[in-house]
């Protein structure tokens, strides 16, 4: 041990763990720097975000009771009597609506700078299908709180995959465990929100980010045309010490969103009372929501809504097959078509939560 | 019976069938209406216009008939021979079979006969109207409480139609002042029909009837409240006004709080008199049961006997009862202990000490209402404070009640408790507001470290990333 | 020039050492601090421990809390227990058992409710809000229908 010096411990624990090929990459990995360098810094952020959800969200658990009988008084609990409870919900519930809107402009950014080119493809794949599953994590973490809005926003966004033709009433009663909004929906959406979907998101979480690794960063076609050698910057320390200083800024906005503007819990959720008035999903879903309540009952023989589920369906889909359906961008050329579809989307989805917050 | 009345009648006669259509659809009609829960109200039978002193004199009251048989019968109920001829009349003849429309008696299936006497199967307008088969017309003022009282009074009766309604009202009548002056020859007081109306009078409970809860004031105060017509009477006119000012009048009228007291809560009904000196704090003592307890037991209940005072009003008034205030106790101004007591007595003294008491834990519960409502606002969760502050004001509360026992002592006794509540609070309030402190403050702390460590972080890079380092 | 790069690069480690000691510490508090167990070890649901029996003989009542509001538990005079909102439904004062009436009262202005909650006498405009009562072991544990 008397032979430890600067850095000896990274040695020691190097010997013993086999971190050499780490290091090297570590020491190898490069970050590319161009006028789109600032792109890059989304990704980590989200991830960020996701270790406060997960750090936060494990401390709730202590204390946090699934049913329906106890779900709002444990939350309430944790906001008056546990000893920086309200930090800790306050800052998980910011959190989680932080990292989705990350996550958005992480994936618009990506879209946009043709990063699902060969060989990422997978890395696009896999991410869009972490965007999915955070989705799913928004949406079975609303229900948690048992609140009057949530309650009734839940209902509202399961009849709507009752919707989906064929399979829709097996989707409906999967995902409230019955006919109706219970209960034993809660505990259901529990069981989703804390142990299937971070399965899944670790799985996929990992596969993403060794991807990642194993590819590098991706410079945009429109600087690999114009220059022949770009520029780069060592990710370690480099890259990563400016990561860390958006982190830390990212930590300070929580906290001071959370001490300022704590999360609010609402009334209890009561199924037998009528639903108020306005009831919305949460911003990331507005734009579904307000399609499929703008279109008409009836388009041609299908129900407009039928049809408004059939599209995001596809759209779904065509957004997770983009790297195979882009054949231009694959062989490095321009592809004008691509960026438009990407930048209507962009607009469609800004226009449509603007107009599901205004009516 | 005038001519007039009499060429109708004859008319009538000449086109018999058809009027005799007409006046069937006509009561069908208003039957219709009778049974309609949205019908319009009716001007008539209840309006000031109508003082006992304008009812003519008539024969004797007749025998109450058999109604409810003939309801039975729809054979019978057509050939009401009163209603259709005085509809067929018209004008102030047709008015009251009009205002019945809405009445309760009609609604139970009587109808004039069964009040005014003769035959309604008659149609022979002399014969229908034939003193010898019980018709009586219109009673006199005088005659009113036995005309009413046939049906009323007779328990038999009126257990047919209401078995829970009491059947004493006439007797109770002749106990009020009203009762015992129409007895003595006054036709100008209070009969059944000045509060109840007539052809068309309502149930006590409909809310329209003249003496339903909230409008029982205006009611009474059509005589009560009028300087002309209580001229000759040595009595003021001016308990409406008062109690329309009064902290009962705003519970009734403004919250439509239905317990709250209106005229007859406190003088009867039927029974109408003033409230005796001694029975004073019975009659309050209905609803506020532990104030009259505690009154009773008090210093204050012989020396008010001895003296001939009102109980209860001494302090309170009796028609213009404002919402007490704190500074009715004490020797202050607007104090009432000060009317009797004079400075250098014990009692002066021991009011000044319970109002102190008194100003003591309100103060303490406003400081801690305000501190804890500071806290809500500022988003901090205060449910457990405001429980406290529940339970202080209930407290402080029953110290007011227990004022009446006039006793320092047993005031100290209940105010101590309430101030402990208060302070507890209170105490919750300030713990509130520290937490928001600290919260802020810590905030504060975190965002200046972190901006500390985005600097370092910065420095750090352009260390790294300076040329030749 | 070397000596005052060594300073300058001595004060930016100080600076970011001290103050991502800081930080990690502004993160570690509030957690640790969240672990210790709280005063009240539990949340209070939608059910309460309202008394004792033991405490209640038949013929008696008490308030309890229930959330932020008191709610009453009696014992009739044949041993039942029943519970119900404590809050008068005229003016909101707290109601009381009278044993002498067998009536639940509101002394505010001499409401009278009767076993099951029902207003029965005076200015109360409704019954009581009834809650369910059941026993365990010595316990007696209300919660809302």
């Amino acid at each position: 041990m008397e032979a430890i010096s600067k850095h000896g411990w990274l040695t020691w624990l190097s010997d013993r763990l086999g971190l050499d090929p780490l290091i090297a990459l570590a020491r190898e990995k490069e970050v590319p720097i161009h006028r789109h360098t600032i792109w890059y810094y989304f990704g980590g952020m989200t991830l960020f975000l996701f270790i406060v959800q997960v750090a936060t969200g494990v401390l709730l658990l202590l204390y946090y009771r699934p049913s329906a009988e106890t779900a709002f008084e444990s939350v309430q609990f944790i906001m008056t009597e546990v000893s920086f409870g309200w930090l800790v919900r306050s800052i998980h519930s910011w959190s989680a609506n932080l990292m989705i809107a990350m996550l958005f402009v992480h994936m618009f950014s990506v879209y946009l700078l043709k990063a699902y080119r060969p060989p990422r493809e997978l890395t696009w794949i896999t991410g869009v299908l972490l965007f999915f599953i955070v989705l799913a994590f928004g949406f079975s973490g609303y229900l948690l709180p048992w609140n009057k809005l949530a309650f009734f926003a839940t209902k509202v966004g399961t009849e709507i995959a009752g919707v989906v033709p064929v399979i829709g009433h097996f989707l409906l009663r999967f995902l409230r465990g019955g006919d109706e909004v219970t209960g034993g929906t809660l505990t259901r959406f529990f069981g989703f929100h804390v142990a299937i979907l971070p399965a899944l998101a670790t799985f996929v979480l990992t596969v993403h980010i060794w991807l990642v690794q194993r590819h590098g960063m991706s410079v945009p076609p429109s600087v690999e045309r114009q220059a022949q050698n770009v520029k780069t910057m060592k990710f370690f320390p480099n890259f990563l010490l400016r990561d860390a200083m958006g982190w830390l800024i990212a930590l300070g906005a929580l906290a001071a969103l959370a001490a300022l503007f704590p999360w609010e819990l609402g009334e209890k959720a009561d199924p037998f009372a009528p639903a108020p008035a306005g009831i919305k999903p949460e911003w990331y879903f507005l734009f579904m929501f307000q399609t499929l309540r703008l279109l008409p009952s009836h388009i041609l023989f299908i129900e407009g809504e039928v049809l408004g589920v059939l599209a995001f369906g596809l759209g779904a889909v065509f957004w997770l097959l983009v790297p195979f359906l882009d054949k231009e961008s694959v062989r490095g050329e321009r592809n004008g078509l691509f960026t438009l579809i990407g930048v209507v989307i962009l607009l469609y989805i800004a226009v449509m939560t603007v107009v599901g917050y205004l009516s | 019976m005038n001519t007039n009345q009499f060429q109708h009648h004859r008319r009538w006669r000449a086109g018999r069938s058809l009027a005799k259509l007409a006046a069937t659809l006509m009561f069908v009609f208003s039957l219709i209406f009778v049974w309609s829960p949205s019908a319009e109200p009716t001007a008539s039978g209840t309006d000031g216009s109508e003082t006992p002193s304008g009812v003519n004199p008539a024969p004797a009251p007749a025998l109450p008939s058999e109604p409810a048989m003939r309801t039975e019968s729809g054979e019978k109920e057509k050939k009401d021979t009163c209603v259709q001829c005085h509809l067929e009349m018209g004008d102030e003849l047709a008015a009251p079979v009009t205002a019945m429309q809405h009445d309760i008696h009609a609604q139970r299936g009587l109808s004039c006969a069964d009040c005014h006497g003769g035959d309604p199967t008659e149609e022979d307008m002399d014969r229908a109207m034939d003193p010898r088969r019980g018709f009586v017309g219109r009673p006199t003022p005088g005659d009113i409480p036995r005309f009413c009282g046939k049906c009323h009074s007779n328990a038999e009766f009126m257990k047919k139609y209401n078995p829970r309604l009491r059947v004493d009202q006439e007797a109770e009548y002749f106990t009020s002042i009203h009762g015992k002056r129409l007895v003595q020859g006054d036709r100008k007081v209070a009969t059944c029909i000045s509060c109840h109306g007539y052809h068309g009078i309502r149930a006590v409970s409909d809310p329209q009837a003249p003496v339903y809860p909230t409008n029982v004031a205006r009611t009474c105060g059509r005589c009560h409240a009028n300087a002309g017509y209580l001229q000759s009477y040595a009595i003021p006119h001016d308990q409406l006004e008062k109690w329309q000012a009064s902290v009962h009048a705003e519970a009734l009228l403004k919250k439509n709080d239905l317990s709250a007291p209106t005229c007859n809560d406190c003088h009867g009904n039927h029974g109408a008199v003033p409230p005796g000196v001694t029975s004073v704090a019975n009659v309050c003592g209905a609803c506020h049961t532990r104030q009259a307890e505690l009154f009773r037991k008090s210093p204050h209940k012989p020396a008010f006997d001895e003296m001939g005072l009102g109980e209860c009003l001494v302090c309170h008034g009796n028609h213009e009862i404002h919402h007490p205030s704190d500074e009715m106790l004490g020797t202050g101004d607007e104090a009432t202990c000060v009317a009797c007591h004079s400075e250098g007595e014990p009692a002066y003294q021991a009011a000044e000490t319970m109002r102190r008491m008194i100003d003591e834990m309100v103060q303490e519960l406003n400081q801690a209402e305000a501190l804890v409502d500071r806290a809500a606002r500022a988003g901090m969760e205060v449910s457990r404070a405001k429980f406290e502050l529940n339970d202080a004001h209930d407290k402080l509360i029953n110290a007011r009640v227990v004022v009446h026992t006039f006793s320092a002592n047993e005031l100290q006794k209940v105010i101590e408790p309430g101030l402990e509540t208060a302070k507890k609070a209170h105490q919750m309030g300030v713990e509130a507001l520290n937490e928001l402190q600290f919260r802020r403050k810590g905030l504060a702390a975190s965002l200046v470290v972190i901006f500390l460590a985005v600097m370092g972080l910065y420095l750090k890079i352009r260390q790294i990333e300076r040329p030749g380092a | 020039m070397p000596e005052v790069e060594t300073r300058r690069r001595r004060f930016i480690n100080f600076l970011l050492g001290t103050s991502l000691g800081a930080t990690l510490i502004a993160i570690t508090y509030p957690i640790i601090k969240f672990l210790v167990p709280p005063r009240v070890a539990e949340s209070a649901a939608s059910s309460v421990v309202a008394g004792k029996v033991s405490e209640l003989p038949p013929n008696s009542g008490k308030i309890f809390k229930f959330g932020s509001r008191p709610g009453i538990l009696i014992r009739t005079p044949t041993g039942e227990f029943r519970a119900f909102s404590a809050i008068c439904t005229h003016l909101q004062c707290t109601v009381q058992y009278r044993p002498d009436l067998r009536q639940i009262w509101c002394a505010c202005h001499n409401g009278h409710y009767d076993l099951n909650g029902r207003n029965i006498a005076g200015p109360p405009p409704r019954p009581l809000e009834k809650y369910v009562v059941n026993v365990r072991g010595d316990e007696i544990i209300v919660s809302r229908g």
